[in-house]
């Protein structure tokens, strides 16, 4: 990510935006964990962490920093954890980059009781402007590369989601999106509102068990 | 090395298999060690190193497990060789096990020969060493003795127990057998179980020091003889897959050792004969022939899985200690899926894991040489644990 928008205390606003649909004290395994900087959040917040990291980097760094966090892959390693294994499962501007979106968050659904998913919005209209009178693929500050060199190769819209989540029958608990500029749009809006004037998005989910 | 010399060697040899010069725990026959073989072992010793201050707590005991050529003498100098100890780098003050914050304990294996029982030992029915009619152990049976010298210590729970290759086969144990005693567990370069390929190396080692008519099956103190030309050849073998092709090639390549061109002989006209050679020699001048055979036969019955109804899982399962998993990118011995393996049986376990892969092409030994980011990972652990668990931090 390029100049992430910060909250009061210097943290990623998207992540505080994660942290508070978090409960204290909670089992949580954040998927595709970077440095480490959620956990961190988390941690001050007497939550009891776990992490996920593709990059080797990333990982040294958040074990050196007294994390627990392991070198693996969203697409492939979710199948080893058990059933309920924690009480809420995160990725956090992750999904776009796996290779079966709607696998990983099937998993995440089994694994967790709680999903949270924040995303870049791919629907937002600065995005759409782009290809429709730029004719090129978009370019973001959130979202730097080229489509050649992208990590990016999933990308959704808020609307699509949306979809996903009917799909693999998941409960919408709570949706918070994001405007250009990091802050949380609190008015109460339809969802095509949302869908063009979020730039990023965060859900958080849970299993459509039989008693929900 | 002339015979007169090889006789005086092995008298030391069973000195410092009987006296060491270490702390020593002497058990009375009537506290035996229950082998995995179904033989109570008595009278039993074990022969142990420690570094740094136990609390009035009791709660900074990291106990420090040896490889398998390894020993207690991790940061002193070595009785028998004059060496610095063997794991410098990571153990002392200051260091990422840091001496001046934790109380370090290094026990030498059972089956080893600087001191703890093995087959140097002196065989108290004969007065001779026990050679091969000492039972075999396993690494449960190490790990077994180490909680009896921890219990004559006094010292009930671990803030950490860490090793590498063997010693972290150690580690997982501890963490299977004893888990309400382990607060934190740092297996490096390790494996739930010793692979087919693995059991074929050690399978080379023993046969070459079997091999080597000295070894008069394992009756060589009381002949008088020393596999020591076997025992060397073992070691030239094993020390191959200590490293990496890329790691020789570096160190090596393909120079002429003192000369300039090949001799059309067997001399050691490259640099990596001279230096094997070199690495064979001085094991045999420290390491006891039949000690080989049995710890090199302790890592190859081990497996976890088997004795937990064919799942790791299942030894982990409900474990409160926490996990810091290492590996290392050019180990062909103890591979990062090994690692790896350990990692998804503690995940579904439940346990707090931690797991990093350090770049390096040092292979195998590369967690006992200079290792930054290893320093680095291993402290952040052992820093996040302590704060865990309540253990102050040093003052500066």
């Amino acid at each position: 990510m390029a100049e992430a928008a910060r909250g009061p205390g210097g943290s990623r606003v998207d992540l505080l935006v994660v942290a508070d649909m978090v409960e204290r004290g909670a089992r949580v395994l954040d998927v595709g964990c970077g440095d480490g900087e959620l956990l961190r959040l988390l941690e001050t917040r007497g939550v009891d962490g776990r992490g996920i990291e593709l990059s080797r980097e990333g990982v040294n760094e958040c074990v050196a920093k007294g994390l627990a966090v392991i070198q693996g892959d969203a697409d492939t390693d979710l199948a080893d954890y058990p059933n309920d294994a924690f009480d809420f499962v995160i990725l956090s501007q992750t999904l776009q980059a796996t290779r079966q979106p709607r696998v990983v968050l099937e998993h995440m659904l089994r694994i967790g009781r709680h999903a949270i998913v924040s995303f870049p919005n791919f629907g937002h209209w600065n995005i759409r402007l782009q290809i429709l009178l730029g004719g090129h693929m978009p370019r973001t500050d959130n979202l730097p590369y080229a489509w050649y060199e992208t990590p990016n190769i999933h990308f959704c819209s808020i609307k699509d989601f949306v979809q996903l989540c009917y799909a693999v029958g998941a409960r919408m608990d709570q949706a918070v999106a994001l405007n250009a500029w990091g802050r949380q749009m609190r008015l109460k809006m339809p969802w095509w509102f949302w869908n063009l004037f979020g730039e990023q998005a965060v859900f958080l989910l849970s299993r459509r068990g039989p008693t929900a | 090395m002339a015979d007169a010399n090889s006789i005086v060697d092995l008298a030391d040899r069973r000195r410092e298999a009987d006296q060491p010069h270490s702390l020593v725990v002497r058990f009375s026959p009537n506290n035996p060690l229950q082998l995995d073989a179904g033989v109570d072992f008595a009278p039993l010793q074990i022969a142990y190193q420690t570094y740094g201050a136990l609390n009035a707590e009791r709660s900074n005991a990291v106990l420090v497990c040896h490889a398998l050529t390894g020993d207690q003498h991790v940061v002193n100098e070595h009785p028998v060789t004059g060496k610095p100890g063997w794991w410098e780098t990571m153990v002392g003050p200051g260091r990422p096990i840091d001496t001046e914050r934790y109380f370090v304990i290094c026990p030498n294996v059972v089956g080893g020969c600087m001191g703890s029982s093995g087959p140097a030992s002196t065989n108290p029915a004969s007065g001779l060493p026990w050679g091969l009619d000492f039972p075999v152990v396993t690494v449960r049976d190490m790990v077994r003795a180490q909680a009896m010298l921890l219990d004559h210590l006094g010292i009930e729970s671990l803030f950490a127990v860490a090793g590498g290759s063997m010693g972290g086969m150690q580690v997982l144990q501890w963490a299977a057998s004893y888990p309400q005693r382990v607060f934190a567990a740092l297996p490096i370069a390790a494996s739930t179980r010793h692979s087919a390929q693995n059991i074929a190396f050690h399978e080379v080692g023993r046969q070459a020091v079997m091999a080597d008519p000295e070894w008069r099956g394992g009756r060589y103190f009381a002949e008088g003889t020393n596999p020591r030309r076997g025992l060397a050849v073992a070691r030239m073998g094993a020390h191959i897959t200590y490293l990496s092709d890329a790691a020789l090639h570096r160190k090596f390549g393909r120079r002429f050792q003192d000369r300039d061109n090949p001799t059309f002989s067997f001399d050691a006209d490259f640099q990596v004969e001279s230096y094997l050679r070199y690495q064979g020699i001085t094991f045999v001048e420290r390491f006891d022939a039949n000690s080989y055979l049995y710890l090199t036969r302790a890592m190859d019955y081990f497996d976890l899985s088997a004795d937990y109804d064919g799942a790791v899982a299942n030894a982990f399962r409900g474990a409160p200690t926490r996990f810091c998993v290492i590996s290392f990118t050019s180990d062909w011995l103890f591979p990062t899926s090994e690692s790896r393996a350990i990692v998804h049986a503690l995940n579904a376990a439940g346990a707090r894991v931690s797991f990093a892969e350090i770049t390096t092409d040092k292979g195998h030994d590369a967690f006992l040489l200079d290792e930054p980011e290893l320093f680095a990972i291993v402290r952040g652990f052992l820093e996040g644990a302590a704060k865990a668990r309540g253990l102050p931090a040093v003052k500066a």
